[in-house]
């Protein structure tokens, strides 16, 4: 087994050497054979040591996979089912500290920066490679209050109990091909419980890298939060730039129960040839709030769209999203929100930035079903084109049975000014820092939501994005 | 050395409409020349194409400072070698913080050579820098965290524009009306500020219609534009003179610059 990193190579896309693009040579101690097919389901499933149910809830899924049609809205995919790896194991086994992990997996996680972060803001982290979950750590104080931070493998043996009562619940095989392919294929991704009443004051992270090629990586979140609990959790995704194509195709489920609040803040920063089609819904019962705030970078084709099922009065739910594409990136993203009971509350902030020839779409869903009268729901979105090659698209489907309801969208649409590139030029900045700055001005109200060292993270990667490529 | 701007012959067009027709005028470091004319003589266009705005397209003549050939640089160039404009009608730039802008530029504009992601200047430094400047203009420390002319007032964006000036230091500095929309109180603060900031040896080249700002910043040059030329250069009497009896005698005087302006100001150009 090589133990060296080396550097990817030089990304087109980008143009310069990017911080992610970086290959920790072949260290798989397990993988499945390329391909996908009940065989492969249940080799998965037997690594895993799985209960027959999940056994039976994959291959029902495998068959939805096979039944169902490419999407026919939102961006081009391109893939050949049978050219991916769906499994593939990095380790034996999962440390608890950093130093139980093989050296050349941890040298990844710190060239992301994990263990440091870990030790300076974060309750608790799980850093997954490839198919597997390979560290995980939970501060102790959130022991013993009772706080589930693990992953989901781990979770279906330690608490069969709450697998079984809410996995798929939330999003079942059937809602899409690609959630049905998750079902089928699923490895690794979070499981987090939160009791009643319990509320974390510092953020849980995962960290999602897929570092082999060829890769598909299909992790499955579950948060649970209970009555009256908080809880922010925060996932950020990387891979290196390799010649074909790699998936990442996750699905994650959120429930807060009775008051419970939950933050579920995304930054993805995938690799230019990733395809990265993801099915994220929460349910909220009553005066729960629930808080989608998604940044994308990165990929070759994002589908995303956050959805707030708000089902009992007061519920509410907000999704904040941050698009950018550059050359040879489609992001379609947006979110989706359900008003199903009344005086429930929704909000929608969408941001996207086109740029070099890159298209970004907002698609986005607001529903109000019948009975759900004084719901309020407001959108804005804001697309900033930096280019005349590049493109920006608006999808917004508002869909309302009730009567007594208040429904707000805006949307605006704007190409980098030529007098404000003039205005901070003139006074010293180059074309490329005043360009930076007047994106970073742009998304600066999503930003700010966004944990501090999260923040620095987007301006810097914004700043990389902007480099030496001002049109 | 004492440092010159020389502009000579310069013609300029705007949207392929010729705006300058042959702009020749020479500032020497620590003069003040007040720049007069009626409405589109092409006052603020020569401003534009001395910083370098793309929509001005200068077809010929040379701008230089001391021996540089400023139409050969990139307006952040022009900026970081000595020059700077305060523009009548700012830009907004939302979600750019006043205090996180003016540290870059400010640390661009003293170290020219600075390439980017180097080091800004320190922020304490900055700060209280910034801070002091402030407090001569009387602007609420408050104003450093609002975002670049984004809901100024009139008087909010020019009082912007002299703290960028007194930040910035330039060697020359054009001041497009920056006296204009403000009350008198307003008008005297800011011409007191300009006096103060340009007082230690820098080129000013102050475009006005009033004269509470050459009352305190005294030009030892007016010179009278009229058709996208300057038809007449003359001492502090001559700005006097336009200020008591307008530009009736200019307009007899020169039939065809005033032809030309005459075209100029009704068409949809503006200078």
């Amino acid at each position: 087994m090589a133990t060296e990193i080396t550097p990817g190579e030089k990304s087109e896309v980008v143009g310069e050497i990017n911080k992610y693009d970086f290959r920790t040579e072949n260290v798989a101690v397990f993988k499945v054979e390329k391909g996908i097919n009940a065989d492969i389901v249940r080799q998965i499933s037997e690594m895993k040591d799985e209960p027959q149910w999940m056994l039976d809830f994959r291959l029902e899924a495998l068959e939805i996979f096979e039944s169902k049609p490419m999407p026919e809205w939102g961006g081009d995919i391109d893939i050949d089912f049978q050219d991916i790896y769906y499994y593939l194991k990095p380790t034996e086994g999962q440390g608890k500290t950093w130093d139980e992990v093989p050296a050349e997996i941890k040298e990844t996680f710190e060239r992301l920066g994990i263990p440091q972060a870990e030790r300076e803001y974060l309750a608790g982290v799980k850093a997954q490679f490839d198919s597997e979950v390979i560290y995980g750590s939970v501060s102790e104080d959130l022991d013993k209050l009772g706080v589930i931070f693990t992953d989901t493998d781990t979770a279906l043996k330690e608490h069969p109990e709450l697998l079984r009562e809410y996995f798929g619940t939330i999003i079942p095989s059937l809602d899409n091909k690609f959630a049905a392919l998750n079902s089928a294929v699923w490895s690794g991704g979070s499981f987090i419980y939160i009791p009643p009443g319990v509320k974390i004051e510092f953020p849980l992270q995962a960290y999602f890298r897929i570092n082999a090629q060829n890769m598909g990586q299909f992790e499955r979140t579950l948060i649970i939060v209970d009555e009256g609990a908080e809880i922010h959790y925060v996932e950020g995704c990387t891979a290196p730039m390799y010649s074909s194509d790699s998936l990442h195709s996750a699905v994650v489920e959120v429930i807060c129960k009775k008051n419970a609040r939950c933050r579920y803040t995304t930054i993805q920063n995938w690799a230019n040839n990733i395809y990265n089609l993801v099915t994220k819904r929460a349910v909220c019962m009553a005066d729960a709030t629930m808080e989608w705030v998604d940044g994308n970078l990165g990929s070759q084709l994002t589908m995303k769209y956050p959805a707030v099922y708000m089902m009992e009065p007061g519920a509410h739910g907000e999704i904040l999203s941050i698009a950018f594409s550059g050359k040879g990136q489609h992001q379609d993203a947006g979110a989706k929100l359900v008003h199903v009971a009344p005086n429930t509350t929704g909000q929608i902030i969408s941001k996207s930035i086109s740029k070099d020839g890159g298209r970004s779409s907002y698609r986005g869903l607001v529903r109000v079903e019948k009975g759900a009268h004084d719901a309020k729901n407001n959108v804005v979105c804001d697309a900033l084109i930096l280019d005349a090659d590049s493109r920006s698209d608006t999808y917004p489907y508002i869909e309302v049975m009730e009567q007594d309801v208040s429904i707000g969208h805006e949307a605006s649409v704007s190409r980098i000014g030529e007098e404000q590139l003039f205005y901070l030029t003139s006074r010293g900045l180059s074309e490329a820092e005043a360009s930076a700055m007047i994106v970073n001005g742009f998304i600066e109200p999503l930003v700010k939501e966004l944990p501090m060292e999260y923040a620095v993270e987007m301006n810097r990667l914004i700043q990389l994005q902007m480099e030496g490529s001002v049109g | 050395m004492t440092h010159k701007l020389t502009i000579e012959n310069l013609h300029v067009s705007v949207d392929d409409k010729p705006i300058l027709r042959g702009v020749n005028l020479v500032l020497h470091e620590g003069e003040t020349h007040a720049l007069m004319g009626p409405n589109g003589s092409g006052k603020s266009t020569l401003g534009m194409a001395i910083m370098g705005h793309p929509k001005y397209e200068v077809n010929s003549g040379t701008i230089k400072l001391d021996d540089q050939d400023v139409l050969a640089l990139s307006p952040d160039e022009r900026a970081r070698a000595g020059l700077f404009m305060a523009f009548q009608r700012p830009v907004a730039i939302p979600g750019v913080k006043m205090a996180d802008f003016l540290r870059h530029s400010t640390t661009n504009v003293r170290n020219p050579n600075r390439q980017e992601g180097e080091d800004l200047i320190p922020m304490k430094e900055f700060r209280k820098e910034l801070t002091d400047n402030m407090n001569k203009l009387e602007m609420d420390v408050q104003f450093a965290r609002r975002y670049v002319n984004d809901g100024f007032s009139g008087g909010e964006m020019k009082r912007a524009e002299i703290l960028q000036l007194a930040m910035l230091q330039p060697t020359f500095a054009i001041l497009d009306e920056t006296d204009s929309g403000l009350d008198a109180d307003a008008v005297r603060l800011a011409s007191e500020s300009i006096a103060e900031i340009g007082r230690a040896k820098m080129g000013l080249l102050i475009i006005t219609h009033h004269d509470k700002l050459l009352i305190h910043n005294p030009p030892e040059f007016t010179h009278v534009m009229l058709g996208g030329r300057i038809v007449e250069t003359g001492g502090i009497e001559l700005a006097e003179e336009l200020h008591a009896s307008g530009y009736e005698r200019i307009r007899a005087a020169y039939p065809d610059a005033e032809a030309q302006n005459e075209a100029m100001s009704s068409s949809e150009v503006i200078s």
